[in-house]
């Protein structure tokens, strides 16, 4: 018996519209295939302008689909009435990179939190309640849920955007970039937060980064895209420790270690491989 | 402080909306606050006296003037609201529409709006009148469809600005239906804007239907309004000025009192501050002298017992940076770490003296290639920074201005040293050829946005080596960067600093950064250093315990093997 996999991309394309008038489409995704299993985490690593980004919204239905399909469980999800569209919102959620502005500034956070819960029709009380739960799930103190957003820090509204991704037990979030705006302790007690909700509800991921340090160290299943392809894709420790594609070997020998004499090593190395050569 | 504090303290604005509230009040209570009937002429009395019962006294035809003020007041803000209601109805919620959804709606509105903003309003009302008839009402009503696309517009904009707002996306996919994400995320933040544009289209409406009323062609005679009282005073200008004087005031302070509020609610409500107004008049404090018992000071930087503070709303200072003793010595890196918020750029800024308005050096000493630096006049300072201290800055994109070229940009502070057009152009060239660009006049030639973001940066590491500088500071200069770009702009700098001698400060909260370009490093939390030494010595064996969790959270090294 074949199980089909929790998210399922086959082939997918997508165009943004060229600017001006009968320009020509550009395109960002060029047939890309992914699987994301249930309870696992797939991180998604490649640079600015690679279409990482895309490949997320496009599964959160926040930009068409050229062509190619996306299945949640076996049920395609790649062209579905803003209805139908809504109904979905209980088993995918999302964790954007920017906590500032991923919560509405003018409205207090157990607002923003039982939104989601208004969504699945529950009533006041109860998603109150809720929202003292998700709180305190994330480490927050339930009295956060009168305060606005500006009144916590960088790391905290990132803990908010969690709860909120949260509330109604989703079976799989996509993480576009969610601790790269955060500072390096924090970066890593909101990962480890990430890893614990999984451990405890099966909760799988889409993890979207551009640092593959953080990639690695979260994924199970990584995938490094460039230019809207997929280049490489295995294991975690297969892909950072023994990757396939030059382009995978010259994005992890350019980024920095923090000892100075591997560094050296590896700073060498990367001007062995890739003199010359212009991102 | 919440924005209904702040209008309370804006003496300007509560006066208005007592004024207003006097009014509206005023109107209201008419038949109440006299027994007068503002349409009975006694021709006995006309150009009467005020006396008992009558405060104002009489106009040309014996009629009481304070209860054709007050009865006035009923039509003339009457008509002010209608005009206002309608243009509300039509403009707030088509904008609305026309900005979330976009597409056709929007075309086919904001053509249609164009349409309706280039029409002259006072013709229109003039030939609208000449059809209907003297109908003040009606008139009102067209007045509102002409205001409308100020509302259309206003919301319109805002609207198409958040539309892209992250908190919206993540509104859809919990699951909202669209009017909900309208009602709940939308409308919160058009409403200040919108109040204010009310305030601000009743005074035009007041204004605008009062001057109807005074060319005769608003109301038939028989309905009391300020500007018919107006007109009417006007025919005996000579003879009674004060007939003119109530309804002039009367109209005059209202609508005085309508753009008062409407600019008190902006400030309240936009938080535009007026406090630091009376600060600066302030003379700066003193300079707390730096202890130079330490360690010998350094030839090209030299920082001792540093301090940065911060004026606050009420006056009073807080100090954000404290006792900080920092060295570069030519040709050497020294990068200086810590999360946001540690202190890290204001010690930077204040090196390169471009503390923001409110910041300033509160105590110690800077000396950049042994001049001392803090209470430098502008002059020096200016001098000081085109050929000793140059800065990297961590956003390249937004540090070019958009609508010029990068050659612009780059030739006209090479000229303002004296260099004539074509030699600046050329040195231009030769330092965008020593920051590895090899098509030079290519991207002399190209305006920001049609270059990537590793290009910006190393332009404007060219731009900062155009005065032959020995102290480079780069805040956070790859930060912005994706790592292969970061890979050569990090090479690039190392270069750079190899053939010139430079010296550097790097601000960068990346570890790695510091362990591939710096010599010597500089931990910062809450404003003070707490802990320096050689880049090996420090990350390899952190003394102090917040360095330590510092490099605790580097997470797991890649296994990669640097050979093959």
């Amino acid at each position: 018996m074949t199980t089909s996999p929790l998210l399922r991309l086959d082939r997918v394309r997508v165009n943004f519209p060229g600017k001006g008038w009968r320009a020509a489409p550009t395109e960002v995704l060029k047939g890309v295939d992914l699987v994301v299993e249930a309870g696992q985490t797939h991180g998604l690593v490649g640079e600015s302008g690679s279409g990482k980004t895309t490949i997320g919204r496009a599964v959160l239905g926040l930009v068409p689909v050229a062509a190619g399909t996306i299945h949640l469980d076996g049920s395609p999800i790649h062209a579905l009435t803003s209805r139908r569209r809504r109904a979905l919102s209980r088993d995918l959620q999302v964790i954007f990179q920017d906590p500032y502005t991923s919560l509405n500034p003018a409205r207090p956070v157990g607002d923003t939190l039982a939104e989601p819960l208004y969504g699945q029709g529950q009533r006041p009380r109860e998603a109150r309640q809720r929202v003292a739960g998700l709180l305190e799930r994330v480490g927050l103190p339930a009295g956060a849920m009168d305060r606005l957003p500006r009144e916590f820090s960088g790391g905290q509204r990132q803990r908010i955007a969690i709860a909120r991704a949260l509330a109604i037990g989703p079976r799989l979030i996509v993480c576009d970039e969610p601790v790269s705006a955060l500072d390096l302790t924090t970066q890593r007690t909101v990962l480890d937060l990430l890893q614990e909700i999984q451990r405890d509800t099966g909760v799988a991921y889409l993890f979207i980064s551009h640092d593959l340090a953080v990639v690695r160290h979260i994924s199970h299943v990584v995938s490094v895209i460039r230019h809207g392809e997929i280049v490489e894709s295995g294991t975690a420790e297969q892909v950072t420790a023994e990757p396939k594609h030059p382009y995978t070997r010259r994005l992890l020998l350019s980024a920095p270690v923090a000892d100075p004499q591997r560094q050296r090593l590896r700073r060498a190395a990367y001007e062995r491989e890739f003199a010359g050569e212009r991102s | 402080m919440n924005a209904w504090h702040r209008f309370l303290r804006n003496p300007l604005g509560v006066l208005s909306a007592l004024v207003l509230l006097v009014v509206i009040g005023a109107a209201l209570a008419a038949p109440l606050l006299t027994d007068a009937r503002p349409d009975a002429a006694v021709l006995r009395d006309a150009f009467g006296a005020a006396r008992d019962g009558h405060p104002l006294g009489f106009d040309s035809a014996g009629r009481d003037i304070f209860s054709r003020l007050v009865h006035g007041a009923r039509n003339t803000l009457g008509g002010a609201v209608l005009a206002l209601a309608v243009a509300v109805a039509l403009g707030i919620p088509a904008g609305l529409l026309a900005g979330y959804a976009g597409r056709w709606f929007d075309a086919v509105s904001s053509w249609l709006v164009n349409l309706v903003m280039a029409l002259p309003a006072m013709i229109v009302l003039l030939a609208s009148r000449a059809v209907l008839g003297p109908t003040v009402w009606a008139l009102m009503i067209i007045l509102g469809v002409l205001a409308a696309p100020s509302f259309f517009r206003l919301v319109r904009g805002i609207v198409v600005n958040v539309r892209g707002e992250l908190y919206l996306d993540a509104a859809r996919v919990a699951g909202l239906p669209a009017w909900r994400i309208i009602t709940r995320h939308v409308l919160v933040v058009v409403r200040a804007p919108i109040i204010i544009q009310l305030a601000l289209v009743a005074g035009v409406a007041l204004g605008l239907q009062a001057g109807l009323e005074f060319i005769g062609v608003g109301s038939s005679g028989s309905l009391p309004t300020w500007g018919a009282m107006l007109n009417e005073g006007f025919q005996y200008v000579q003879r009674a000025p004060r007939l003119m004087l109530w309804p002039g005031l009367a109209l005059g302070l209202t609508s005085a009192a309508l753009v008062l509020l409407a600019s008190a609610l902006r400030d309240a409500l936009e938080d535009r501050a007026t406090g630091p107004r009376q600060a600066r008049r302030r003379l700066p404090a003193d300079v707390r002298p730096a202890r130079l018992d330490g360690e010998p000071r350094a030839a090209l930087l030299s920082v001792r017992s540093l301090a940065v503070s911060y004026r606050l709303p009420d006056g009073s200072e807080r100090e954000v940076v404290h006792d900080v003793d920092l060295d570069v010595e030519p040709g050497r890196i020294v990068g200086l770490v810590g999360e946001s918020g540690s202190g890290k750029t204001q010690t930077a800024f204040s090196i390169l003296g471009i503390l923001p308005e409110g910041g300033r050096v509160s105590g110690g000493s800077i000396t950049v290639d042994g001049t001392e630096v803090v209470g430098l006049g502008a002059r020096d300072w200016r001098r000081l920074r085109t050929s000793v201290v140059a800065y990297v800055p961590q956003e390249p994109m937004s540090n070019l201005d958009p609508s010029f070229t990068i050659g612009s940009q780059l030739i006209e502070p090479i000229r303002a040293a004296g260099v004539s057009r074509a030699a600046a152009r050329q040195r231009a060239a030769d330092l965008l050829r020593a920051v590895e660009i090899r098509d030079p006049d290519r991207v002399l030639r190209s305006y920001p946005h049609q270059i990537s973001g590793g290009m910006a940066q190393r332009v404007l590491i060219a731009a900062a080596m155009a005065g032959d500088p020995r102290l480079l500071i780069a805040d956070e200069p790859t930060t912005a960067l994706d790592v292969t770009v970061q890979a050569e702009i990090l090479a690039l700098l190392r270069r750079l600093q190899r053939e010139r001698g430079l010296g550097v400060l790097l601000v960068t909260h990346n570890l790695g950064v510091v362990a591939d370009l710096c010599d010597t490093v500089a931990v910062m939390r809450q404003g003070r250093i707490v802990e320096t030494g050689p880049v090996a010595e420090v990350l390899g064996a952190p003394r102090h315990d917040y360095t330590r969790s510092l490099v605790d959270a580097v997470l797991d090294e890649l296994p990669l093997t640097e050979s093959r």
